[in-house]
């Protein structure tokens, strides 16, 4: 009688259980590090047993409607969303996200590298906690340096890979010289070719929000852009975006490829990789002007002011981004596929740094990038691959389809300039920024 | 060979061509899914000389909960189809036999809502379903799905009916039936084949949807289609599996388009040679 009751008490004690569990929506990318945070997630729930976790994972520019639909009108379908630099200033701003001012007392903050903390402030507030972070980097192959006779400075100029792209460039043997996004959107050629502006000493707009595409300093990114795409890289590249560019300096047919310094785990890679032991890294370029052509990013981890269940969410995303976290993957995983780029002490971490010989690049690029003063000449936006505007992602599109014009020769680049310049100064006509 | 077999044989050729064409992006999918990522994307593709592997197809079962989504898109596709079937008979019946002067004026308004962007009204709907609890539920998936394809099953049942000859319908009136005994002894019977073509491109029309059921999901209600939308990746290579995920996604819905084709064509060309 005794075991019969005391089972039932069990029983119940267990249903109660069950039923105070809260469950906690996570919407994420289908990136590398998000797949491998989804199977870790079972330490978070072995830690948090009232706590389930349900993952909804989607194509990037999906994730990015969905979430916008939803946080837009309060929806409260998701508890943590993965979203970006751009998004967080101005969600936050909005009223969309919640702070993070809960993240417990052992969570360092201080600890965040400080460019990639700034980018997800937004009046003081932190909003969002970085799952991983980067900016953009030269990736080359050291035989061909070699065997052109040439040395990658640490931090080279845009003259120097032009040389460089020329001299490894071998058509025959299907070797080109330079890879780069080609491929029109906002988040792909506009990225690459925002970041390189800055360093050519253009902007978006001018301290009272006019387009500056009319300038000569657009003229020279684009002329520099096209030419040297033309001349030294690979057929089809208006196609390009990060993964083509990816499996083509992975199979031996790029000289340099400048993207996300999160490839130099890809590059590197033994498993994938046909030159993982010939792969050398450098700072993105520059033209002496004092600001280097790479950009700032971040995967972040923040919660929508609709959710219900912000504690809860809380607790994951400050387990999700935490020093334990990263020493978690490291020990199922291995050092290099720590997600990167956003704790100081993991770039002061012996381990890390032997395992991953991008390291040192990725952190100097990363705390070289400055998104609130991202240009030579002052501009009234923060980004430095993006304007943190709403009307960006249209209007970067919008653009980005013209300058790909100009890379298959359908339009001269001062055309596509003209056409950029025309179309940007209507939608910020439209949206009173201007009149 | 005369003239007649030449020309059918050149028929013959072009069907097959025109067949093969359509196919080929199918068939390039499902190869792809037995490579590896750095095949799937490699400059120099090869149709059949590669390592194969079965690699995509267990990394893609391990990693989401595809009988899950599967259940989800056999729920709604086959429950907005059947409640679609409820209202598009009666609606069809009244227009094809007991018509007024403004039913062929309905038709076209019927058939002028499918006329808009579905972005059009994404916010209004989007609400309406926070307001009533039906975000991320497949009976709210069920209840769009259904009305966005309501208009397309009248269209088909209206044109299936208009063939069926009234002095039958007529005939069983003076033998005494009801309206009901009229719909369901005498009109289903001889429609079954139109019914169920009509039926049958309903199901296939909603398991493919990618907008609404994308937009109003999460976690619960997800259906096939956003399985799929989850193997792109911006920062990785991801073509194989997103085969391998499209691969187990479509192979239901071709198997049944399989079976049922005989059923599928007589019910699309009926009517359409008198």
């Amino acid at each position: 009688m005794f075991k019969k009751l005391s089972m039932m008490l069990c029983g119940a004690l267990a249903l109660s259980t069950t039923v105070n569990a809260e469950t906690i929506t996570i919407a994420t990318v289908n990136n590398g590090d998000m797949i491998t945070m989804k199977e870790l997630s079972s330490d978070f729930e072995k830690k948090h047993p009232n706590i389930n976790l349900k993952w909804v994972t989607l194509e990037e520019n999906i994730l990015r409607q969905r979430v916008t639909t939803d946080v837009a009108t309060r929806g409260g379908q998701y508890d943590v969303m993965t979203i970006g630099t751009y998004e967080v200033p101005i969600w936050g701003k909005q009223g969309w996200l919640k702070s993070l001012d809960n993240l417990g007392p052992s969570y360092d903050l201080d600890d965040l590298l400080p460019a990639i903390r700034s980018g997800l402030t937004a009046e003081g507030k932190l909003y969002a906690a970085p799952f991983y972070g980067e900016s953009s980097m030269v990736m080359y192959r050291t035989d061909l340096m070699e065997k052109a006779g040439l040395e990658m400075p640490k931090a080279p100029s845009w003259d120097f890979i032009r040389k460089a792209a020329a001299a490894m460039t071998d058509k025959e043997a299907g070797v080109y010289g330079i890879c780069l996004r080609g491929k029109a959107g906002w988040g792909e050629n506009i990225a690459l070719i925002t970041s390189m502006s800055n360093s050519f000493g253009a902007r978006w707009f001018d301290e009272n929000w006019r387009p500056q595409f009319n300038t000569p300093e657009w003229k020279n990114t684009l002329n520099y852009y096209v030419d040297l795409m033309k001349k030294y890289g690979p057929p089809g590249s208006s196609a390009n975006g990060f993964n083509e560019n990816l499996a083509l300096f992975q199979t031996g047919k790029c000289g340099i490829w400048i993207d996300a310094t999160v490839a130099g785990a890809f590059v590197t890679n033994e498993k994938d990789s046909q030159v993982a032991n010939q792969v050398g890294f450098a700072l993105a370029p520059d033209n002496g002007l004092g600001k280097r052509g790479n950009w700032l990013w971040a995967w972040s981890l923040a919660i929508p002011s609709s959710s219900k269940k912000s504690d809860a969410a809380m607790k994951f995303i400050s387990w999700a981004t935490s020093k334990e976290y990263l020493a978690l993957v490291a020990s199922q995983k291995g050092w290099a596929k720590v997600p990167p780029g956003t704790r100081i002490s993991l770039y002061n971490n012996p381990d890390y740094l032997k395992a991953a010989p991008f390291a040192q690049i990725t952190l100097d690029s990363i705390q070289s990038a400055d998104p609130v003063n991202p240009t030579v000449k002052p501009v009234p936006y923060v980004g430095m691959q993006f304007v943190a505007i709403p009307e960006f992602q249209g209007m970067g599109t919008a653009v980005g389809q013209q300058f790909s014009a100009a890379l298959t020769g359908q339009m001269s680049v001062e055309q596509a300039l003209q056409n950029s310049q025309r179309l940007v100064e209507r939608t910020m006509r439209r949206a009173r920024y201007i009149k | 060979m005369n003239t007649n077999n030449q020309t059918k044989a050149i028929y013959t050729i072009l069907a097959w061509t025109i067949s093969g064409l359509i196919f080929f992006p199918i068939l390039w999918t499902a190869i792809t899914s037995f490579k590896t990522e750095a095949e799937a994307i490699s400059s120099s593709p090869s149709l059949f000389m590669f390592e194969w592997t079965l690699e995509n197809y267990s990394d893609v079962l391990a990693r989401s909960p595809y009988f899950e989504h599967f259940w989800n898109s056999i729920v709604i596709s086959v429950g907005s189809s059947l409640v679609g079937l409820l209202i598009a008979i009666p609606a069809a019946w009244s227009m094809a036999f007991v018509q007024t002067k403004r039913t062929k004026n309905l038709l076209m308004w019927m058939l002028s809502t499918k006329m808009l962007p579905p972005v059009g009204v994404l916010i209004p709907i989007y609400l309406l379903f926070r307001d009533t609890g039906l975000l991320d539920t497949k009976l709210g998936l069920v209840i769009v799905m259904t009305l966005i394809n309501l208009p397309i099953m009248v269209w088909m049942l209206y044109t299936y009916f208009k063939e069926i000859p009234h002095e039958i319908l007529e005939a069983a009136r003076m033998d005494g039936a009801s309206i009901k005994d009229e719909i369901f002894h005498v009109l289903l019977p001889i429609a079954l084949p139109g019914i169920a073509s009509t039926m049958l491109l309903n199901v296939i029309l909603a398991w493919n949807e990618a907008f609404w059921t994308l937009i109003l999901t999460a976690a619960n209600a997800a259906p096939l289609t956003a399985f799929i939308a989850s193997y792109s990746s911006p920062e990785g290579l991801f073509y194989a599996k997103l085969s391998a995920a499209s691969v187990m996604a479509i192979v239901p819905i071709l198997i049944l388009g399989w079976f049922s084709q005989k059923q599928l064509v007589r019910g699309l060309s009926f009517g359409a040679v008198k």
